[in-house]
C-alpha cells in the first residue's frame, strides 16, 4: 500500500471518524493518542459517543443528530493542528502487579525459556525488570495489550489455544505482555498469575488498567500469591509447541 | 421488586436466544467493553414507539422462537421484528401494533417464518440491571440483562418491568414499515479508506456478486460466502471497530461486524454497514442470499438522521 500522509482521516461508517496519527507501534504514540483524546472529550462535548484508542489511531464515534460528518472533520483537523503531546513523566497511572512466575501456574516459561535460548529465571527477570505500556484494551473487557517487550523474549502465540486460561495468567506474544482478567480462550504463553483484580465490578470503570498507563510486574512468592488472594489451581493442559 | 416495578412475566420455556436489550452501552469502548443493544435496531425502535416508550427502553431481543412467557399481570405490548410464528394464547399474535394482553396470558414463539429476530416491548420497558450505563445484555462479556451478569433467559426466571401510570394509546406501523424480511436485501455500505487495496476484480466481485449468509453468524458478526476477495494487505495493526464495519480476512470472505463486536481488530474493512443495512442483516437466516451495493456519504446520512429524528 502508498504509504499515506499522517495523521489521516478516514471515514468509519455515518458517524465516525478513524484519527491515523502512525504507522508503526512505539510506546511514544501513546503521549500523542492520549493527548488527541483530552482534546476530543472537550471540544466534541456531549456529541462524543465514544473513543476507541489503540496502538496508532483513534476511533472517534460521534452522535450524527448533534454534529454532522463534515463538521466534525473540521473539528478534528482544528484539533490536530494544534495537538501537542502529553508530558511523557507524568502521563499515565504506574500499577504494579504482583506475579508468581512458576511453571504451576505459568505452564509455558519452559517454552519461552527454550525457544529464547535462556533459563527460566532470566525470562522471569527480563520481564520483571521492564516498565510496560498499555497500548490498547480489546479482545475481552479489561484485557490490556503492554508492551514493548525484551526482545530476546519474543515468542510466537501457541499453535493451538487454549480452551481456558484462567483469570489473572500474566502472558507474552510476539513483542507484547498481557494479563487475561476473565476466564477465556487464549493463545498466549502464559509465564505466572497476578492476584490483582483487572476487571472488578466495584471499582469505577470496572477496568484497573487504561491505555497509556504504566505497569511493572513484580515477582512474588506463592505464599505472598495466595495471601494477597491469588488462586493457585493449576494451568490445565500442556504446552503445546 | 420495588415500589418501582412489578413482575411482568415469567418464562414458562426458554428458547435458544433471549436477551434485554436497550440502546446499547456507550462511552466504554476504551476499556475493551463492547456496545451490545439491539441487533435490528429499526424493529426494536418501533416496539418502544408502540408501547409508548422513549427510545432506550429495554426490550426483549428473541432470536429463532423457542420462548415461552406466562403473563404476570394486565400489559400493553408490542411485538415487532420477525415473525417467529408467535402465539398469544391459541390466536396468532398480531405484530408490529400496540396489543393489550391479561394476566395469565401466554405468548408462544415458534420458528422463524419471516425474519429471525422478534422484539418484545412492554409498556414502561422492561427492567434490567444497569452494568457501565446499560443494561444491555452481552453474553460473552458477561455484562447487563436481568441479572447484570449477561444471561440470556431461563426457564422460571421473572421478567421486571417498570410501573407505568398510562396506558400508551393504540397504535399501528405503517405498512411500509413492517418489513418482509425474507426477500433478498441490498445492503448499503460506505466505502473505508482502505477499499482501495483491494483488486479491482474484487472490488466488482463485492459489489455485483450474490452473498450467502453463511452459519456462523451471531450478534458478534455475519461471515458471507461468496468469490474470495483479494486485498493486498493482510493485516493491519489493530485499531478501534465500528459498526457495521466490513472486514475481510485472508481466507477473502467478508464478516460483517455487529453490536457485540469486539472492541479493536486488525483485518482490512471494505468500508461500513449503514446502521440500517446492519439492522436488515440481522434478519438473515443462515443460507439467505444478499448483495451489497456502494452509498454515499449523503444519502446514507439523510436517511439515518431522518430515523433517529423520528425516533429519538
Amino acid at each position: 500500500m502508498k504509504q499515506a500522509q499522517l495523521p489521516s482521516l478516514e471515514r468509519a461508517g455515518l458517524d465516525g471518524w478513524m484519527v491515523r496519527l502512525f504507522d508503526s507501534i512505539e510506546e511514544n504514540n501513546l503521549l500523542w493518542l492520549t493527548a488527541l483524546a483530552e482534546e476530543c472529550e472537550a471540544a466534541f462535548g456531549d456529541a462524543l459517543i465514544d473513543l476507541v484508542p489503540s496502538y496508532t489511531t483513534l476511533l472517534v464515534v460521534f452522535d450524527p443528530l448533534r454534529i454532522s460528518p463534515c463538521a466534525a472533520r473540521t473539528q478534528l483537523i482544528d484539533i490536530l493542528a494544534r495537538l501537542r503531546p502529553v508530558e511523557a513523566g507524568t502521563s499515565g497511572t504506574l500499577h504494579e502487579l504482583p506475579t508468581w512466575y512458576d511453571p504451576h501456574v505459568g505452564p509455558d516459561l519452559q517454552r519461552v525459556a527454550d525457544l529464547s535460548g535462556v533459563s527460566v529465571e532470566s525470562v522471569v527477570e527480563a520481564h520483571s525488570s521492564r516498565e510496560y505500556r498499555v497500548f490498547a484494551l480489546g479482545f475481552a473487557p479489561g484485557f490490556a495489550f503492554m508492551g514493548l517487550l525484551d526482545e530476546t523474549l519474543t515468542c510466537p502465540r501457541l499453535d493451538t489455544p487454549r480452551q481456558k486460561v484462567p483469570a489473572g495468567s500474566v502472558a507474552i506474544a510476539g513483542q507484547q505482555t498481557a494479563a487475561y482478567p476473565v476466564v477465556t480462550p487464549g493463545g498466549w504463553n502464559l509465564i505466572g498469575r497476578t492476584p490483582t483484580r483487572l476487571f472488578d465490578r466495584n471499582r469505577e470503570g470496572f477496568s484497573l488498567l487504561r491505555v497509556g498507563d504504566r505497569v511493572r510486574f513484580v515477582p512474588v512468592s506463592r505464599d505472598e500469591f495466595e495471601s494477597q488472594g491469588g488462586d493457585a489451581t493449576p494451568t490445565e493442559g500442556e504446552s503445546t509447541r | 421488586m420495588s415500589e418501582s416495578n412489578l413482575i411482568g412475566f415469567r418464562v414458562s420455556r426458554a428458547g435458544p436466544l433471549a436477551l434485554l436489550q436497550d440502546a446499547g452501552r456507550f462511552g466504554v469502548r476504551h476499556l475493551g467493553v463492547t456496545q451490545g443493544g439491539p441487533a435490528d435496531l429499526h424493529a426494536w425502535a418501533w416496539a418502544n414507539r408502540l408501547t409508548g416508550n422513549a427510545w432506550g427502553a429495554a426490550a426483549l431481543e428473541i432470536t429463532f422462537g423457542g420462548l415461552e412467557l406466562v403473563a404476570e399481570q394486565d400489559l400493553t405490548i408490542a411485538l415487532t421484528g420477525a415473525n417467529l410464528g408467535t402465539r398469544h394464547n391459541q390466536k396468532t399474535a398480531p405484530m408490529w401494533r400496540t396489543l393489550a394482553i391479561s394476566a395469565g396470558d401466554t405468548l408462544t414463539f415458534g420458528t422463524p417464518v419471516n425474519g429471525l429476530r422478534a422484539y418484545l416491548s412492554v409498556a414502561g420497558g422492561f427492567c434490567g440491571d444497569t452494568v457501565l450505563g446499560s443494561a444491555a445484555c452481552v453474553v460473552r462479556e458477561q455484562l447487563g440483562g436481568f441479572d447484570g451478569q449477561g444471561t440470556t433467559l431461563q426457564e422460571g426466571d421473572t421478567l421486571a418491568v417498570n410501573r407505568t401510570a398510562t396506558t400508551p394509546a393504540s397504535q399501528v406501523a405503517p405498512d411500509s414499515e413492517q418489513r418482509d424480511y425474507r426477500q433478498a436485501p441490498i445492503l448499503e455500505l460506505l466505502p473505508g479508506a482502505q477499499i482501495a487495496t483491494f483488486t479491482g476484480k474484487s472490488l466488482f466481485e463485492a459489489f455485483n456478486a450474490e452473498w450467502q449468509v453463511d452459519q456462523r453468524a451471531d450478534r458478534m458478526g455475519v461471515r458471507l460466502t461468496g468469490p474470495r476477495l483479494q486485498c493486498s494487505i493482510g493485516s493491519l495493526v489493530s485499531e478501534g471497530i465500528s459498526l457495521g464495519a466490513v472486514q475481510v480476512p485472508p481466507d477473502g470472505q467478508p464478516i460483517a461486524l455487529l453490536n457485540d463486536r469486539q472492541t479493536i481488530g486488525g483485518y482490512p474493512r471494505l468500508g461500513n454497514l449503514t446502521p440500517l443495512a446492519a439492522s436488515r442483516l440481522a434478519q438473515c437466516l443462515p443460507g439467505q442470499t444478499v448483495r451489497l451495493r456502494a452509498a454515499g456519504i449523503d444519502s446514507a446520512l439523510r436517511q439515518h438522521r431522518q430515523f433517529l429524528a423520528a425516533f429519538r
